[in-house]
């Protein structure tokens, strides 16, 4: 059985989408969908294919077609206790074990790098990691990391992304039998960088992963995520907050697969958007399958539009094929600021900016705080802030 | 001496019918310390007058005046009146997401004063004016509205009204929806205020119980747009026996047939 999409729009001022268009999905099976590692396997890219048709291919091109520069990357890293950092060889046995590139951007930098680096969390007392690419290059550049929870291990991985880019990778995350895992990516790249990257999760038995995607700046940002479900009591959680302003485009294609008995998944995005072509492309593939029974799954896309111009594409899309589940359900929302919250807080005396600084910072906060490292979700929360302009005013003469 | 003056106000609304006249005249003034029990039944526009006042964007003012000591509040925006020292407890308040009552609380005293209030002084007044409204202190990291019940939502408006001390407020339906309890609580609440700051009131209810605890220095009833009667507090105990029957033309009167 499947189902398509239908909306909620039970938010104030809610639209499917900002321009009023629709977007045609023809019904496809995920699981049926082409994986290879191998770059040349991959048809050329026209830019009509399902995944690629609401992305700015021309900007992407060099990371779907180019050569990249797959050696070492730098990065900055404390060193912690729990957590091993070694760079590894393509043929090592770690590579791959969770999961294929499903697109052409995804396979060029899986046959592009040289060298992995590999993170692996064990122990129940691992401490907070964060790794921070901040001197990577705008030459076209490959990157393969894995990140693996040991059994019953306890771990907390933060990815921060700054400065220039011109990147595609993949991230493989393994997450043992009974481990807990939370994996952040945060984009707060150079305006002019472009990020390509698809995240293979693979979730065992009475594992938990939490993944948090927070894209805030870069001109292009596609980050997928695709969750494996192998064992029963698997139990994923995915969030993700994102700012898009005029020009940029965040992108994120999310694929939950349930494959074993009584596993779960809860998928929350959130997008502002402000300023003149402004895009989000947010996707949601739940996938259960036969030996899914018992999957408790639910997925929401809600975003923020601040000003005329953005566009937010949203589409959640359910494949239920088992009749024995405990629930599955989506939400997709997009709407303007809600004049009654404005209104509410100026009557305070809150000035209209400060009112919609209040506003879009909770919005997305909400997500932020799933982070769970304080520090980094206060400089998230100002960034955020500081990326609101002054009010719409500031988009030439309006009324 | 403060005063709030409201004259011939008219004010409508677009609807999809197109333009619809709410208010039609009205006329009110309310003085610094001064009590104004407005009453009147559904749909008469009291609501309307409340949001006119503190300036909501759906209401648009076709004639008419209301001055803060003497200067035009119609000309302001809505910020700029809540800085004047107009207050408005909503009918209903909005949940805004995301946002605490603390940092809510913070932002809107910030934004009255000019300045950030010294912290210490700050929070103790704020749990004192929580305790003081039976507030549970977890309210404070609660985000504005979210999931409070009605009745909590009242009493975060008055602690508002405490803490943030305008020289008018209006308090539109503060009790309904009140158990007696939070009644009492709320409308010591309100007395509090009008103790500590000497504020003048506009309150519109729909029952004479609330006006046991505020004792109003007028009553106006209010009906169809404009104020059809005022009086003293007895006023209010007749309306109460009443009804407002008397109020209505013909036409609309429950009691009313037509013979043709
Ligand atoms: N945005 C609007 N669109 C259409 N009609 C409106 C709008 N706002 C107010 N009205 C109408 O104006 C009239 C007055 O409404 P208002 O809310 O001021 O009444 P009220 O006296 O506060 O009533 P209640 O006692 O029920 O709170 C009502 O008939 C209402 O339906
Ligand atoms: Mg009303």
């Amino acid at each position: 059985m499947r189902k398509q999409p239908d909306q909620d729009h039970a938010k104030h001022g809610a639209l499917p989408r900002s321009d009023g268009g629709s977007v045609y999905v023809p019904v496809q099976t995920r699981s049926e969908r082409f994986s290879s590692t191998e770059v040349s396997e991959f048809p050329e890219v026209t830019g009509r294919e399902l995944e690629w048709k609401l992305s700015p291919v021309a900007k992407l091109r060099p990371l779907i077609d180019g050569s990249l520069v797959g050696g070492e990357w730098p990065y900055q890293a404390e060193a912690t206790t729990g957590v091993q950092l070694e760079w590894i060889d393509r043929a090592d046995a770690r590579v791959g074990s969770a999961g294929k590139p499903e697109e052409r951007a995804s396979a060029n930098a899986w046959s592009s790098f040289e060298r992995a680096l590999s993170v692996t969390v064990s122990g129940e007392e691992a401490e907070d990691l964060v790794l921070t690419r901040s001197s990577l290059t705008a030459v076209p550049s490959a990157a393969h990391t894995i990140i693996t929870a040991r059994k019953h291990s306890r771990g907390h991985v933060v990815l921060h992304n700054t400065g220039a880019a011109m990147l595609s990778e993949n991230v493989e995350i393994v997450v043992e039998d009974g481990a807990h895992l939370t994996v952040v990516s945060v984009q707060q790249w150079d305006t002019d960088a472009v990020h390509a990257a698809s995240h293979f999760a693979r979730v065992g038995r009475d594992a938990h992963l939490r993944h948090v995607l927070v894209s805030l700046d870069g001109d292009v940002v596609r980050i997928n995520p695709s969750v494996h479900l192998v064992s029963d009591g698997a139990d994923v959680e995915l969030f993700g907050a994102y700012f898009s302003t005029a020009g940029q485009h965040i992108e994120q294609q999310v694929f939950v697969d349930h494959d074993a008995a009584n596993t779960r998944s809860r998928v929350a995005y959130k997008g502002a958007l402000q300023g003149r072509d402004a895009r989000s492309v947010w996707v949601g593939d739940v996938l259960i399958r036969q030996s899914g029974v018992g999957t408790d799954s639910y997925e929401q896309n809600r975003n923020l539009l601040l000003t005329d111009g953005a566009r937010a594409d949203s589409i959640p899309n359910l494949e239920i094929e088992t009749g024995d589940i405990a629930g599955a359900g989506h939400a997709s929302a997009s709407g303007r600021f809600d004049d009654e919250q404005l209104f509410y807080l100026q009557a305070r005396g809150i000035s209209e900016e400060a009112a919609r600084r209040l506003v879009v910072r909770g919005f997305l906060a909400e997500i932020v705080q799933k982070i769970g490292l304080p520090d980094l979700e206060t400089k998230l929360e100002s960034a955020i802030e500081a990326a609101l302009v002054p009010g719409p005013s500031q988009e030439g003469p309006s009324n | 001496m403060s005063v709030l003056e409201i004259r011939d106000l008219h004010v409508s609304v677009e609807t999809e019918q197109g333009n619809k006249k709410i208010l039609k005249g009205v006329d009110l003034t309310v003085n610094e310390g001064e009590i104004h029990a407005i009453m009147g039944p559904n749909g008469s526009g009291k609501s309307t007058l409340a949001y006119t006042i503190a300036g909501h964007p759906k209401y648009h003012v076709d004639s008419g005046s209301v001055k803060l000591d003497g200067v035009e509040v119609l000309d302001m925006a809505v910020d700029e009146r809540a800085r004047a020292g107009l207050f408005l407890a909503m009918q209903y308040p909005v949940e805004i997401p995301g946002v605490t009552v603390s940092n809510f609380l913070r932002t809107a005293k910030t934004a009255l004063d000019g300045a950030a209030p010294p912290l210490r002084p700050w929070l103790k007044e704020t749990r004192q004016s929580m305790a003081n409204l039976r507030m549970d202190k977890s309210f404070a990291e609660r985000n504005v509205n979210e999931g409070f019940s009605g009745g909590e939502k009242k009493r975060h408006e008055i602690l508002q009204l405490e803490l943030l001390k305008p020289r008018f407020a209006v308090l539109d339906e503060t009790d309904s929806g009140l158990d007696v309890d939070a009644l009492k609580v709320v409308s010591e609440g309100v007395n509090r205020a009008k103790a500590n700051t000497g504020l003048g009131l506009l309150l519109i209810t729909h029952y004479t119980r609330i006006l046991r605890y505020i004792k109003p220095d007028f009553v106006h009833v209010f009906v169809e747009g404009r104020i059809a009667e005022e009086g003293g507090p007895e006023l209010a105990d007749r309306l109460e026996d009443e009804g407002y029957d008397r109020f209505l033309p013909i036409a609309s009167a429950g009691s009313a047939t037509i013979v043709g």
